[in-house]
């Protein structure tokens, strides 16, 4: 008993050194040189100020921008502080936001359906993407607000929609921060 | 539901089939000790950990040997983590300058990851340092695992063998599953996760400046709003990607950051979840492979496997149909599946995954012991939600966690044969072995002590309203499967939740962490029991009366038992939970 005490406080030990610390350092080492951006959390730098990551989703409300999902990650997409509503579905409090937000968005858009992806969170509260059918929906705002023909944001949210990976996983979708940046250098040079 | 949607499933499943076979194969010839490929490279580091510890690899154990080692390892882990999360403040690697982890939940955690059950009662970004998450709860997902396999190893081996006192050596058999089989995966995993943009880094947390500046109301304790306007977003960063592989292969399911699988950090593309639901099932299938190499019944192996995939396909049917349909109290919304959305019920569930992929993650992590998520299972439709919860009560036995789900599996197979037996009037046999009353004693303690605490503790936290109830997110039946879906999941070792339910409270820290204990240990030692027993045992020839285990009618049976136990036992309390929700929810009622 006491020599396999011995035993398994050395293999505690021993193992921990092994996989609790050489084998993330290795991995980071390899991966800080294969895939630095990625490794790094793809962060996107403007006139060298940070703005955000590529992957990670960011709020929006203004009418000149396509906004993003409702999020329950802190005060709204809080990337230190990720997570969902856990609403069930038959909880008041799901209904009565979704109501909240249906009834904000078609002020702009009366008597549309909105697109249900548009009015639920994510389970990370930080989804950087909406549908395209949430995308479409925006456009006739966001072109009106900014003074763009709806072809040409159209074009730009074509360039930032993803496709199926490798044509049939996942689902189709629309990058909103890459989306809405992009719509600020197109209005800049308008 | 859509076509697409159906072939991912089918291939996902395809690709779990096509690998099990060679993997099975593989497991087989390291455990046995039989050369492999990989004997260059793990071999010394392997003779380096047995000559510092002093492990005679030689030596064989007596099951009781085996099991009071295996418990003494995970005692000394167990305490070496919790010290960890307790000092974490003056360790290095915490840029975050995080606290030192609350006693309770320090507790809470330690059991829950030396269990591979990984129930999060804490915001990981929050609350744990870079190094407690590298050297105690990344380490203990290796090893829960590891001893999960090498656990399923010796029962096989107390089937195979005949009048043997042992069941091999608990060290070797836990180092070659780490060194042979997770740890090679878990790098090149690594990084093929990184190549798709899950991070892995040590920097402190990035400061970006927010494209539009929001104003936020919020509303404080004492009740009074207040507003602010928030300019910034703090993105947690981490060396992610090495905890995420062996989270998922290991199927522990704890994530490094709160969102877990949802999360763009752990999993952010849908080539990384199709990679992450593939690597949950892949080791536990295999086993079924090594169980078949190793008794030298390769049919039965299969056998088993059918069982596993016959349970897997109803219960992503169920949850897939389930999702796919709009909530019908939610008004003004298009639920609608096109070729521009995916519809059905979004809340909790993330764009790049649809409902397809969140409910195949969902049937997948809880047909398993991982319990990672890709979406929220707190806001799954009710019938959604029932899958992953009757997944766990089934015993994790649908493919199951790594070497649990197989142990888990071969109690049903020994209760099949018993039934069989008792139809026939003849003494059972299992490939060989006489089953006989002690084994069937052992089996059935395994088969109660999981119902006995995951139905005792949740009826407790029912009758008590500040401790149980305070806690509750939701009202009405869910708040029922709230507390029902936490005791299942801490029994099962499972770690997936209700998410809702605040559970890091001194009630729930405590009696989660029972739970999770009783649903690891308590069951281990019958089921060691077994295996010592029937090793010991003689071989009979088979005769025309035996009822062989490797036919459809077997397969037929096994899944009949596994369905009439988990029915019997846990129907009344779903009824009451998700059930009713579902009616009522058709009836327009809500919460």
């Amino acid at each position: 008993m006491r020599r396999n005490l011995i035993t398994a406080v050395l293999y505690t030990v021993v193992t921990t050194v092994i996989f609790g610390l050489i084998y993330p350092l290795v991995v980071t080492g390899l991966a800080q040189l294969l895939f630095h951006d990625k490794a790094n959390g793809q962060l996107i730098y403007k006139d060298g100020q940070l703005v955000g990551s590529r992957i990670i989703g960011q709020p929006f409300s203004a009418p000149q921008y396509f906004h993003s999902r409702p999020s329950a990650a802190g005060n709204g997409y809080d990337a230190a502080n990720s997570g969902g509503s856990n609403y069930a579905p038959t909880n008041k409090k799901l209904i009565d936001r979704v109501a909240g937000d249906v009834a904000a968005l078609q002020v702009d858009h009366p008597g549309q359906d909105v697109p249900i992806d548009l009015v639920t969170a994510s389970g990370s509260g930080l989804d950087p993407d909406i549908t395209p059918a949430a995308a479409e929906f925006q456009v006739a705002r966001v072109a009106r607000e900014r003074h763009l023909s709806e072809d040409a944001v159209r074009r730009l949210i074509s360039e930032h929609t993803n496709g199926r990976q490798l044509g049939f996983l996942g689902e189709p979708r629309v990058n909103v921060l890459l989306l809405n940046m992009d719509l600020d250098q197109a209005s800049a040079a308008h | 539901m859509t076509a697409n949607g159906w072939f991912q499933v089918f291939f996902f499943f395809a690709l779990v089939l096509l690998c099990a076979k060679p993997l099975g194969a593989y497991m087989a010839r390291v455990f046995e000790r039989e050369r492999t490929w990989a004997d260059g490279i793990f071999r010394p580091i392997e003779r380096f950990v047995y000559r510092i510890t002093g492990i005679d690899e030689t030596r064989e154990m007596a099951w009781t040997e085996y099991a009071v080692v295996m418990l003494l390892f995970s005692v000394v882990t167990m305490l070496a983590t919790y010290a960890i999360e307790r000092l974490q403040h003056i360790l290095p690697l915490n840029p975050q300058h995080l606290a030192a982890v609350a006693p309770d939940l320090a507790l809470n955690t330690a059991a829950s990851f030396t269990t591979n059950t990984n129930w999060q009662s804490y915001v990981p970004e929050t609350t744990m340092s870079y190094l407690t998450q590298m050297l105690t709860l990344a380490f203990h997902n290796f090893f829960s695992a590891a001893v999960g396999m090498a656990l399923v190893v010796a029962l096989i081996r107390g089937i195979s063998r005949r009048e043997s006192k042992t069941l091999g050596n608990f060290w070797v058999d836990t180092t070659r599953a780490c060194l042979w089989v997770l740890l090679p995966a878990c790098v090149v995993y690594a990084l093929l996760l990184v190549s798709q943009g899950t991070v892995q880094n040590f920097r402190p947390y990035d400061q970006a400046k927010l494209v539009q500046s929001q104003t936020v109301t919020t509303t404080g304790t004492d009740g009074k709003t207040a507003t602010q306007t928030v300019t910034t977003q703090n993105i947690a960063q981490g060396p992610t990607a090495s905890q995420e592989a062996i989270k998922m292969l290991g199927t522990n399911g704890g994530g490094f950051f709160n969102g877990n699988s949802a999360h763009p950090f752990e999993n952010p593309t849908p080539l990384t979840n199709l990679m992450q639901m593939f690597s949950i099932f892949v080791i536990p299938a295999a086993l079924t492979v090594t169980l078949g190499r190793m008794t030298r019944a390769p049919k039965h192996g299969w056998a088993v496997f059918a069982a596993m995939a016959a349970l897997f396909f109803v219960g992503v049917f169920v949850a897939y149909y389930a999702e796919a349909q709009p909530n019908p109290l939610l008004h003004s919304v298009d639920q609608h599946v096109a070729a521009t959305q995916a519809g059905g019920n979004m809340e909790g569930k993330e764009v790049r995954f649809g409902i397809a992929n969140s409910a195949l993650f969902a049937t997948v992590t809880t047909d398993a012991s991982c319990g990672a998520v890709n979406s929220m299972h707190d806001s799954f439709m009710p019938l959604g939600g029932l899958v992953p919860m009757v997944n766990i009560m089934l015993g994790e036995v649908i493919f199951g966690g790594v070497g649990a789900g197989l142990y888990g599996m071969l109690i049903f197979v020994v209760l099949a044969v018993f039934i069989a037996g008792l139809m026939v009037g003849r003494t059972p046999e299992y490939l060989g072995k006489k089953i006989e009353s002690y084994d069937v004693k052992m089996a059935m303690l395994y088969v109660l002590i999981f119902p006995l605490s995951i139905l005792g503790f949740s009826a407790v936290a029912l009758m008590m309203p500040q401790l149980g109830l305070a806690s509750l997110a939701n009202s009405g039946p869910h708040g029922l499967s709230e507390i029902l879906y936490a005791y299942t999941s801490a029994t099962g070792n499972n770690g997936s939740a209700f998410g809702g339910l605040s559970a890091n409270t001194h009630w729930y820290n405590l009696s989660l962490a029972a739970a999770m204990l009783i649903g690891r240990f308590l069951m281990i030692v019958p089921m060691l029991a077994i295996a010592g027993n029937l090793a010991r045992k003689k071989l009979v020839p088979p005769s025309p009366g035996t009822f062989p285990v490797h036919t459809p009618l077997f397969t037929v049976l096994l899944v009949g038992v596994i369905l009439i136990v988990g029915a019997l036992t846990f129907f009344p309390a779903l009824s009451l939970g998700p059930i009713l929700e579902h009616l009522l929810m058709q009836a327009g009622k809500s919460f």
